[in-house]
């Protein structure tokens, strides 16, 4: 009897043990995919890369509080002296209208975070760079203002410092003479949390990771035809979209 | 055989440089000066205060940046003439040749730097921030490495030692392969913009090649001329007859380039969004036919073909002129018409948006622009004037 009591109890320590194994190895797994927070002191991996994929049937308004979101998040726009052609837009609404059909549609347009990104290709000094997760991004430490980057660019996505800037968000540290584009957010996305556009219109757009084939964003890229603008030139843009 | 013609050559520095000489030492001088004020303007506000902006982000600075870099290339080949193809006429004047070039460079060189956003984050490239897969990066060490080798094909032109002698040949040589790098180079900062649609490498390059040696000659025979006045030296019919000659040829050759370059992007790159060179169209036409085929191309051709001037001279100088007004206008339509086409995002469809998607874009240079490229053009010609003054640089005479 004594001996029974005793193998049931070993029986559920086992168990416990191996059930509180089991938690330990699978939860933090679960947990971390779920919020995608890293520690500061974490280097970013090459496993992920970062995309997004933007509806654009669902959008707000064609795009408009996806424009509105990043502007507020990162301050562009408001440079007191250049004209609007000098003027930075990181993001911008593009209407498109089909000539055959006369079908219109509005679409966020900013930078695609290409694969084989041209501006990365002709920077002289390196200065515009891909980190290893996709993000596609200007080190403003040596950028030279060269601006060849905005020549090479496809999708005209970036914009130039015309003027001195004062009173700059912290996350977003720009200046005079340097070029710059939509980082995806990237002081977000190291804390864990999506660009500010995607929640800003989370019915429309998707974040997350495109090398995991779980990720939403993958599966989202699977079930729907979507396309990437100008998917000729090969450049395998991060950005994608949806219902064009 | 070049040996002995340097040799036979008197060259003397410019002596008694008389008010004239200085004169216009000083015209260059304040346009230098000037060109340094109108960049401490842009660097102190902003490129706000440039007609640059997110649409046209390359302007006036940049069609004088590389006038003068093309024109550099070009101005060498007379010295490659005289050592690689072993022209005796053009022998004597391989030092000016050589020391045009380097002057015309530099101005160019200083000119886009002075155009860069960040010109102290240059300093970061000479600590080793240089991205090989970049065409400019490579064009960096180009336009230097040119530099270097004229300074040392200089030394075997006009030092008399042995050892500097037995270089000469061979250093001509590289600097001829160097430039033919150097103008594809150049030609390929725009060629490889794949999403420019009025630039495509298989036409850029051979007709920068081009336009390299007629914007040379052309930058040459009017500075040969002027500088021979000036120190009261003689140049022979015979070097006028044969530069005449070879701005003939070169205008034939860009013309033959820009024909196909048109051919090239209408008929054999298959654009997506069909219509492509924004000079045959969208507000470039009177510049493209006026200023760069009438002004810098026919009538040159026509003042050098025709029977009806006879002082070679005066021809030579008003042609050159006019191909330099036309190389300028030429480049301006190049760089700015190129950017002014809208990018083509959707294929078959019309765009709009705040960003000026789907139009034509607008550009206006303003002073500090033109100021800042002249400066450019004052800086070369002080560099050169100094160095004529100094070193045995111009023959005594090109009489025939």
């Amino acid at each position: 009897m004594k001996k029974n009591n005793f193998d049931t109890y070993r029986r559920n320590f086992l168990s416990l043990v191996g059930l509180t194994a089991a938690t330990a190895t699978i939860a933090p797994n679960l947990i971390l995919r779920q919020a995608k927070a890293k520690p500061d002191d974490e280097a970013i991996t090459d496993k992920v890369r970062w995309g997004l994929l933007i509806d654009v049937n669902k959008l707000t308004n064609g795009g408009d509080a996806c424009v509105a979101a990043c502007k507020k998040e990162h301050g562009w726009g408001e440079e007191p002296h250049s004209n609007e052609a000098q003027k930075a837009q990181w993001v911008r609404k593009v209407t498109v209208t089909k000539k055959e059909s006369g079908d219109t549609f509005s679409l966020p347009i900013m930078c695609q975070h290409c694969e084989t990104a041209p501006c990365v290709d002709v920077c002289p000094t390196g200065a515009s760079m891909k980190r290893i997760d996709g993000i596609v991004q200007v080190d403003k430490h040596i950028c030279i203002g060269c601006r060849y980057c905005m020549m090479a660019c496809p999708y005209k996505a970036r914009s130039f410092v015309h003027e001195n800037l004062f009173d700059q968000r912290p996350d977003t540290p720009r200046g005079k003479g340097t070029v710059e584009s939509c980082n995806l957010c990237v002081h977000r996305i190291d804390k864990g949390k999506n660009p500010a556009c995607v929640d800003a219109d989370p019915e429309a757009i998707i974040f997350g990771d495109l090398n995991d084939p779980v990720s939403k964003i993958s599966i989202a890229l699977k079930e729907n035809d979507t396309t990437q603008i100008r998917a000729d030139l090969g450049l395998n843009t991060g950005v994608r979209y949806q219902g064009l | 055989m070049s040996d002995s013609a340097s040799i036979k050559t008197n060259y003397a520095e410019v002596e008694n440089a008389g008010l004239g000489f200085w004169a216009v030492f000083s015209v260059f001088a304040l346009l230098f000066l000037v060109g340094l004020g109108a960049f401490n303007y842009m660097h102190h506000h902003g490129h706000y205060v440039t007609g640059m902006n997110n649409q046209i982000v390359w302007g006036m600075p940049h069609v004088f940046a590389i006038f003068l870099i093309l024109a550099a290339s070009g101005a060498a080949n007379i010295a490659t003439l005289g050592t690689v193809f072993k022209k005796q006429i053009y022998q004597p004047q391989g030092r000016l040749s050589l020391l045009l070039a380097a002057s015309l460079l530099i101005g160019g060189l200083v000119v886009i730097l002075l155009d860069l956003g960040r010109i102290d984050h240059v300093i970061e490239m000479a600590t080793g921030a240089l991205n090989f897969s970049s065409v400019f990066a490579w064009n960096v060490i180009l336009y230097s490495g040119f530099i270097a080798i004229i300074a040392v094909y200089l030394w075997t032109m006009v030092d008399r030692n042995k050892v500097a002698k037995a270089q000469y040949k061979s250093m001509g040589i590289i600097n001829f392969i160097w430039r033919v790098i150097l103008t594809t180079g150049t030609g390929s900062i725009f060629g490889v913009l794949l999403a420019r649609q009025s630039y495509e490498v298989i036409a850029m390059v051979p007709l920068f090649l081009a336009v390299s040696y007629l914007l040379g000659t052309a930058v040459y025979s009017l500075t040969l001329i002027l500088i021979f006045k000036l120190t009261q030296r003689e140049i022979g019919n015979d070097l006028l007859i044969r530069l005449s000659n070879s701005l003939s040829i070169f205008i034939i050759a860009v013309l033959v380039f820009e024909c196909l370059r048109y051919i090239i992007n209408t008929f054999v790159i298959n654009h997506p969004g069909g219509e492509v060179l924004p000079l045959l169209s969208q507000g470039f036409t009177s510049l493209f036919w006026l200023g760069q085929i009438v002004i810098g191309c026919l009538i040159p051709l026509a003042l050098l073909f025709g029977p009806w001037f006879k002082n070679h001279t005066s021809t030579l100088l008003i042609s050159s002129f006019l191909i330099v007004i036309g190389g300028l206008v030429q480049l301006y339509v190049i760089i700015v018409g190129g950017q002014s086409h809208p990018l083509v995002l959707f294929p078959g469809a019309e765009t709009s948006s705040t960003f000026a998607d789907g139009i034509v874009n607008q550009y206006s240079a303003t002073w500090s622009e033109y100021l800042l490229g002249f400066g450019g053009i004052g800086l070369a010609f002080c560099l050169l004037l100094i160095g004529l003054r100094v070193l045995r640089i111009l023959p005594t005479t090109l009489s025939d």
